[in-house]
């Protein structure tokens, strides 16, 4: 017979309590709203590439099963195509070569999670790397056979002395540096790409060029709902920017879809009807990734500068968007690559960019005083331009790169897209290994020199 | 006679259903090639396009003509593939689509070190071929828990080409190669 013993309540109370519990998680892990807070489930301090979509768990953890295989797809859904462009030098096809068998028996780089290990803050060194820095020497350790020069070298110097990167060495190979050991620290005559979207815009797939010919519109073409007010400071933005230019007026963005609908305020999806390349850079880097619905596979709010992890000011806007930088309606080409990053950001290497060398060219020529490319904005390095092959290379796009992971980290990867177009080679590699000099903007000589030039040198001509 | 008659549909029927299971399942899942066959078939195609490449691009454009040449870093030097470059990207995109069979293009004598023999078979296989001129080696290894048939096939130095520009490269611990030698070996795996 049931009897209410003195341990009755004491029961009960645990019952309610697991039951609440359980309840409690289960309905944030489940919850119909995906965008319930699950900071509750967070193992730990995420890394700074992966912070922004944190709460977003299913992006990497695709669901309650995923294997490790299921988890390699969401890496190389998000990091694949920059891989593949980096020419990575370690590539997953590398290992799974029965081959290499006994190699990925001592480290699996199959895969990304063998050395990049999420929520582990106490291990995560630069790049994400939860593995020591000697791992090189798991599969290399016999290096000076093949190059003497190498002897004696500490085992844990490989990518920390500048001269070699796992997966990135575009700018680093041996015959690179050959070729261009011999140049000048500075070339004045460099000039950076320049826009040509003008001239390639009837390759441009899915350009609605139908739609918005590249002719000048007016005003007085243009159309808008009654009940929408248009200040005067909007129609002389307007008429003053390469929208009116090039045939897209008021609804050419305000009216994007196909209802006819007027929106208030056109999101980047709009945008991206004629700048997909751009926009899609927008969503694989820092400032619209948690915009990226498809990749991540949810809608989380938009980020926002007070929540990044680096300094910025109090004063700096809201959520982040296309407008944030570019200014609605003015569209402001000169605006956009100094002033827009500056209002935010609050490091001191952006606070040193107005007094550096590379500021001051930019003055020049925005001032009419220098040739188109010769200045440096802020853009002009962490989003500079590239030609972007269609097609295998039937044409090129000069396209900006609005992911900036493309050139930041390891900063090697800004070599040969930024910096030689202006710097030798050797030069570049000592200035983007002094940390002083990131710190104060390059406005001073480098006074870190990385060995690989010489090395290189020495074997392709002894002696010289 | 009655029963015959239903014996017969019976037959007949049955006849139609399994037959075209029977035809369908020969064209789809039967195996009927040794791993053998597989590997020498497999090979034959390589080294077909490999030495079309070397002949009729490479060495015909680079050596006869001289509009072009091939280098290691062909977009930077706005150049041709190297023959072993253009075999490894293949390899490599059939690596991205199956795992039912694998290949490589290895040497005793390597440019890149990375194309050594590894296995015990890789060695043995290189040395086989190398020292019987003509022949082919098969055998079977385990590798990270998996059975594999192993095919090695003779690279050979089908034209000048070959010869001029791994005797000349920096990297090369072999300098006397001369037209018609083994230079390396195709090595194919099947997954048994
Ligand atoms: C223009 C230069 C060039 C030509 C022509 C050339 N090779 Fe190579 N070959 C190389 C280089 C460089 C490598 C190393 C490529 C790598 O794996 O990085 C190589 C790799 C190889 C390998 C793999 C082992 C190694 O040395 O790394 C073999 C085998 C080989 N070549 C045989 C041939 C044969 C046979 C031909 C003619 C059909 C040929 N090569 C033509 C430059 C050349």
């Amino acid at each position: 017979m049931f009897m209410f013993g003195k341990n009755t309540v004491y029961w009960l109370a645990w019952v309610a309590l697991t039951g609440g519990l359980v309840a409690f998680f289960l309905l944030r892990l489940f919850a119909e709203n995906p965008e319930e807070d699950k900071t509750v489930f967070l193992p730990g301090h995420t890394s700074d590439g992966h912070y922004q979509i944190e709460l977003a768990c299913n992006a990497c953890h695709t669901g309650p099963y995923a294997d490790r295989d299921a988890m390699q797809q969401a890496c190389e859904g998000c990091h694949g195509a920059a891989l593949k462009e980096a020419k990575d030098d370690h590539p997953k096809s590398k290992f799974t070569d029965p081959r290499n068998a006994d190699r990925i028996a001592v480290l699996d780089a199959r895969y990304c999670v063998t050395c990049h290990v999420e929520h582990r803050p106490e291990i995560t060194g630069a790049m994400g790397v939860t593995v020591p820095a000697d791992v090189c020497y798991l599969c290399h350790a016999d290096i000076a056979e093949d190059r003497p020069s190498h002897e004696g070298m500490a085992f844990d110097t490989c990518a920390s002395a500048g001269c070699h990167n796992f997966h990135d060495n575009r700018a680093l190979y041996e015959d690179f540096l050959v070729k261009h050991m011999d140049e000048a620290a500075t070339d004045i005559e460099g000039r950076l790409l320049q826009a040509n979207l003008r001239d390639i815009v009837e390759q441009l797939p899915d350009y609605p060029l139908d739609q918005h010919p590249l002719n000048p519109v007016d005003l007085a073409a243009q159309q808008w709902p009654a009940e929408v007010t248009v200040s005067e400071e909007i129609t002389a933005d307007w008429l003053a920017s390469g929208h009116a230019a090039s045939g897209v007026g008021c609804n050419g963005c305000h009216v994007a879809t196909e209802d006819g609908e007027w929106l208030e305020s056109p999101s980047h999806e709009v945008c991206a009807s004629c700048h997909r390349g751009e926009t899609d850079g927008f969503l694989a880097g820092r400032h619209g990734m948690r915009l990226d619905v498809e990749k991540i596979g949810q809608t989380l709010p938009a980020m926002q500068p007070a929540s990044a992890r680096l300094p910025m000011k109090s004063t700096a806007g809201a959520e982040l968007s296309c407008q944030s930088c570019h200014g609605a309606h003015r569209y402001d080409t000169v605006a956009a690559p100094v002033e827009a990053c500056l209002s935010c950001h609050d490091d001191e290497h952006s606070k040193a960019y107005e007094q550096s060398p590379h500021a001051a060219l930019w003055l020049a020529e925005q001032q009419g005083e220098a040739e188109a490319g010769s200045g440096v904005s802020c853009a002009s390095c962490h989003m500079p331009r590239f030609d972007r092959d269609y097609f295998w290379g039937t044409f090129t796009h000069n396209q900006v790169q609005h992911n900036q992971s493309a050139n930041l980290r390891p900063n090697e990867k800004m070599i040969r897209e930024v910096c030689l177009n202006c710097h030798g080679l050797p030069f570049t590699l000592d200035a983007l290994a002094d940390p002083q000099l990131i710190q104060n903007n390059f406005s001073t000589p480098p006074t870190v020199h990385v060995d690989s030039v010489d090395l290189a040198r020495e074997r392709a001509a002894p002696g010289t | 006679m009655k029963h015959l008659k239903k014996a017969t549909l019976a037959m007949g029927l049955s006849t139609a259903l399994v037959l075209p299971a029977l035809v369908l399942g020969d064209v789809s899942d039967e195996a009927k090639f040794s791993p053998k066959q597989m590997t020498d078939w497999l090979h034959l195609v390589m080294s077909s396009d490999r030495t079309v490449y070397t002949r009729l691009i490479v060495n015909r454009l680079q050596n006869k003509e001289k509009v072009i040449k091939a280098s290691e870093h062909f977009e930077d030097d706005k150049a041709l593939v190297l023959p072993a470059q253009m075999f490894r990207f293949g390899a490599e995109m059939v690596g991205e689509q199956t795992d039912d069979f694998s290949y490589s293009l290895l040497s005793e004598w390597p440019i890149n070190k990375q194309n050594a023999p590894r296995t015990e078979v890789e060695k043995a296989g290189l040395a086989y071929i190398a020292a019987n001129k003509g022949e082919n080696y098969y055998a079977t290894e385990e590798l990270g828990g998996t059975t594999y048939f192993t095919a090695v096939y003779a690279d050979m130095a089908v034209a000048p080409a070959c010869v001029s520009c791994h005797n000349d490269h920096k990297d090369t611990p072999r300098s006397d190669f001369k037209l018609g030698d083994v230079m390396g070996g195709v090595v194919i795996r099947v997954p048994l």
